[in-house]
């Protein structure tokens, strides 16, 4: 086990690394950030001595050994337009991020996989034939349609939820969260749902799918015979059955749900890693950018190690081949 | 029904009692179109920090709400000579922290400004060439080695800070630590990209502000920030998007307010090559740059329909430009008007330039940068392909679009034949737009700096420097009208239009709506 860990954090170095080559130069090669920086009035003077403020004033590779020389130390770079460490302001801008993922990634799971199980178990049901139809929709609806829609009937028509932002936080170990007040809820219903409407389709088809698989498996045929109750056929015997297939796409869908919040977090203005990342990239901010590159790979990685070892111990297949390797 | 309002109060009285008590929310919630990138009024000079700023760090002198200059914490000023300038100092003024104000704080702001570590977009511009020296606790000169009319302008643009904060940091201000002005509001609390609280200065000099609790959101989005004040989350939203204005302006609920901006929008043309890239001859072939030609600028100007620009594209919310700035500024002319939208004109005027068949054209825009920028390109390159030059366009996001159209060409030169864009007047008068997008292009002096199409005439560069160098007013301005009117007659540089600067509230409330853009909580007046 050991080894596999080291073997994987092996593999993200390198990822890292080609991912901040590309994302450093690549940027550079888009535009000039002291364009979008500097106050438009001001004359060649002020664009040479932002310049020099801000390093860009030297050659481009002289710029990048600076960076990893400060990489290497644990500083990222400071933001062109906040002045600020980068990596301070994402990990300041990443609980409110995490807490959306999280809730996203709960109501996938308590509406998806209720709605997909029974999906699969009476597959001619009318029900079942229009939660199909819905899932349909949550698939091919535009997120930023979605959310625009949810805050028309639920903010401006219904007045039942408020149509932006995260409320009052409180602080909890130091880190703020929303979750622990009502209020705090209110605020984080209608994006979450926006995030999860996806991945809620995805787990129904998969629930599903495994489902109807599994319900024609011998062992399911044996336990009704066997005269158990169909609760406990279920929620035992497919249930268990059908999770892991569930638990690699969620896992990776979690990565994907922090990573890439933005069109979720702009709509609801979500104060969020998602919107920084965007209003950097308008504003080629290129440290803040880079920064962000490399917390998402970390995440990635941590987010598929996680996910091997819930997997072996979700199947017992996997640990003994494991071990036998 | 359950309203969100008796939720929340039902939530407020579960969870915590204390934070719902009624001291504690905000009376004012205000949805902001644009981030303020810091609460250091020295950090970035953009307009997002500098509205933000106002409200608790006061210049010397104030701009109304077009931006002529009045009176702040000096109360007036008068011309020792022309190179010194002597400004009084308002009496009784406390900081924030009960201090006193006084000489020794300017002399300190003006060591700060310029000086901030990291600025992106420093204030220095404003601070250059000026010495300042105390007389007494109320009174201090700034001296300059020429004169210098545009003193009390920009002595307008940045804020002053205490001397008692000497060594802050901009972390400082953040934190509110720092964040000492004599504004109608104080620090309350800022979390960066989302919201920015101000409390109330109980003791302004000017008289107590009618809010006791701003709350300012950042609201980037369009729909969210239409959204927001739809559903109440906030009273009143800065940069209401055109495709909103007829439906709030048709409910009751809410008012809307606008006023004319600072800010043109206009076509620049290369006028520095022989052969310009983007354009061919009607078959594609090589062609000698007819944009040289001011009959084919003209042209090009009478060509385009403004009015229904305006109409149509900005669904009335912008007004049809004749020159850099609307009449009503400072140094605008008063003798020019909109051209005429006339294609017969046009097409003769191409024609008498030796392009009867026209040419191919392919013009440059940003995308996202100025309200409904892609549709006006969109519809000026069907304008100018109706009188016979076929327009491709193309638009770039503004980081792009800028780098390019600046240094993207052969030397550090701009790369385009013809780009839209947009000059936004910070100082609010003439001398601003013709000194930077008119002026010939001459980065050591700092002039045309923005001139993208390098458009130049000797006659015009000189009217711009009888007018920087006129102290009296009135001569001067007209000096800037002459200036402006030789463009003009030139057409160097086309404008467009004027967008409006709108704001949207719930009914009841006074916007003091600003050609500058700034939101400023303490203009907001309570219905009464």
């Amino acid at each position: 086990m050991l080894a596999f860990i080291l073997r994987r954090l092996g593999q993200a170095m390198l990822v890292i690394g080609a991912m901040v080559v590309i994302v450093f130069f690549g940027v550079n090669v888009i535009g000039d950030p002291v364009y979008m920086l500097i106050s438009p009035e001001m004359d060649q003077n002020a664009v040479e001595a932002t310049k020099v403020a801000l390093g860009l004033d030297k050659p481009i590779w002289e710029q990048f050994i600076y960076f990893v020389t400060g990489a290497v130390q644990g500083d990222l770079g400071r933001s062109f337009v906040h002045g600020e460490p980068a990596i301070k302001l994402i990990l300041s801008r990443m609980p409110a991020t995490m807490e959306l993922a999280l809730v996203a990634l709960l109501m996938a799971v308590v509406i998806g996989l209720p709605l997909g199980v029974y999906a699969g178990l009476k597959p001619e049901s009318r029900l079942a034939k229009a939660i199909m139809a819905i899932s349909i929709l949550g698939f091919s609806l535009p997120t930023f349609w979605v959310g625009l829609m949810l805050i028309m009937f639920f903010s401006v028509m219904l007045g039942w939820l408020p149509a932006t932002g995260r409320g009052d936080v409180v602080r909890v170990l130091g880190i703020e969260t929303s979750l622990l007040s009502w209020q705090g809820w209110t605020f984080i219903a209608l994006p979450a749902l926006n995030l999860a409407l996806l991945k809620i389709s995805l787990v129904i088809r998969l629930a599903r799918a495994g489902t109807r698989e599994a319900a024609l498996m011998d062992y399911v045929k044996f336990a009704r015979a066997k005269g158990l109750a169909q609760s406990r056929i279920v929620g035992v015997h497919i249930m268990k059955n059908i999770m892991i297939p569930i638990v690699t796409v969620l896992g990776l869908e979690f990565g994907s749900l922090v990573a890439f919040s933005v069109v979720t977090e702009t709509i609801f203005a979500w104060p969020g890693m998602g919107k920084l990342l965007l209003e950097a990239i308008q504003r080629l901010d290129r440290p803040v950018i880079v920064a962000y590159v490399m917390v998402v790979v970390v995440l990635f990685v941590v987010i598929n190690l996680v996910v091997d070892v819930l997997y072996s111990i979700l199947d017992p297949r996997v640990r003994l081949t494991e071990a036998k390797a | 029904m359950l309203t969100r309002r008796s939720l929340i109060t039902a939530a407020g009285a579960l969870a915590l009692p204390a934070r719902t008590a009624a001291q504690d929310q905000p009376d004012l919630r205000i949805g902001l179109a644009f981030e303020p990138s810091s609460f250091d009024p020295h950090f970035h000079n953009t307009t997002p920090n500098k509205s933000l700023g106002r409200s608790v760090f006061e210049p010397l002198l104030f701009q109304d709400e077009r931006q002529a200059v009045r009176p702040g914490l000096a109360t007036g000023w008068r011309l020792v000579d022309p190179l010194t300038w002597e400004f009084a100092l308002r009496p009784g003024v406390r900081w924030h922290d009960g201090a006193a104000f006084g000489a020794d704080d300017i002399v300190f702001t003006f060591e700060r400004a310029p000086a901030v570590p990291r600025s992106p977009s420093s204030f220095a511009g404003f601070i250059a060439g000026k010495t300042v020296e105390k007389i007494d606790d109320l009174t201090i000169r700034v001296r300059t080695a020429e004169p210098y009319p545009q003193m009390p302008i920009d002595l307008s643009t940045f804020g002053i800070v205490p001397a008692s904060t000497r060594g802050a940091t901009s972390d400082d201000y953040n934190t509110g630590k720092a964040a000492i002005g004599t504004g109608p509001f104080r620090f309350g609390g800022f979390v960066r990209g989302d919201r920015t609280l101000l409390l109330r200065n109980e003791t302004y000099w000017g008289g107590v502000p009618p809010w006791r609790r701003v709350l300012m959101r950042v609201l980037r989005s369009d729909p969210t920030r239409v959204a927001a004040l739809l559903a109440g989350d906030v009273d009143l939203i800065e940069t209401v998007p055109t495709a909103d204005l007829a439906r709030l302006r048709g409910d009751p609920r809410f008012t809307v307010t606008s006023i004319i901006s600072n800010r043109v929008i206009y076509l620049a043309m290369d006028q520095f090559r022989d052969e310009s890239p983007f354009i061919k001859g009607p078959a594609g072939e090589a062609v000698r740059n007819p944009l040289k030609d001011a009959r084919v600028r003209r042209s090009l100007s009478h060509a385009i329909n403004r009015q229904a620009l305006v109409d149509r594209v900005m669904e009335g919310d912008a007004r049809p430009a004749s020159q850099f700035l609307d009449a009503s500024f400072f140094g605008a002319s008063r003798a020019l008007g909109v051209p005429a939208y006339d294609i017969g004109v046009a097409r003769s005027l191409l024609a008498d330039a030796g392009f009867p068949n026209g040419f191919r054209l392919k013009m440059h825009g940003p995308q996202g940068r100025y309200a409904n920028d892609t549709k006006l390109i969109e519809a000026i390159a069907q304008m100018f392909t109706r009188i016979g030059i076929q327009t491709e366009i193309e638009t770039l996001p503004p980081a792009i679009f800028f780098t390019r159209g600046s240094t993207g060409g052969p030397g550090n030169t701009p790369e385009f034949s013809m780009i839209m864009a947009g000059w936004g007047s910070a100082a609010g008068e003439m001398s601003d737009p013709l000194r930077n997008l008119a002026a010939t292009f001459d980065a050591a002096a700092g002039r045309g700096s923005s001139n993208r199409g390098r458009y130049t005439n000797p006659a015009v560069d000189t009217a711009i420097n009888t007018a920087l160098a006129t102290i009296d007013d009135t001569a001067r301005s007209a000096a800037l009208a002459r200036a402006m009117e030789q463009v003009a007659d030139d057409m160097g540089i086309i404008p467009v239009l004027y967008p409006l600067n709108t704001w949207a509230a719930r009914r009841g409330l006074g916007i003091a709506a600003r050609s500058d853009e700034y939101t400023l909580p303490f203009h907001i007046t309570r219905p009464s």
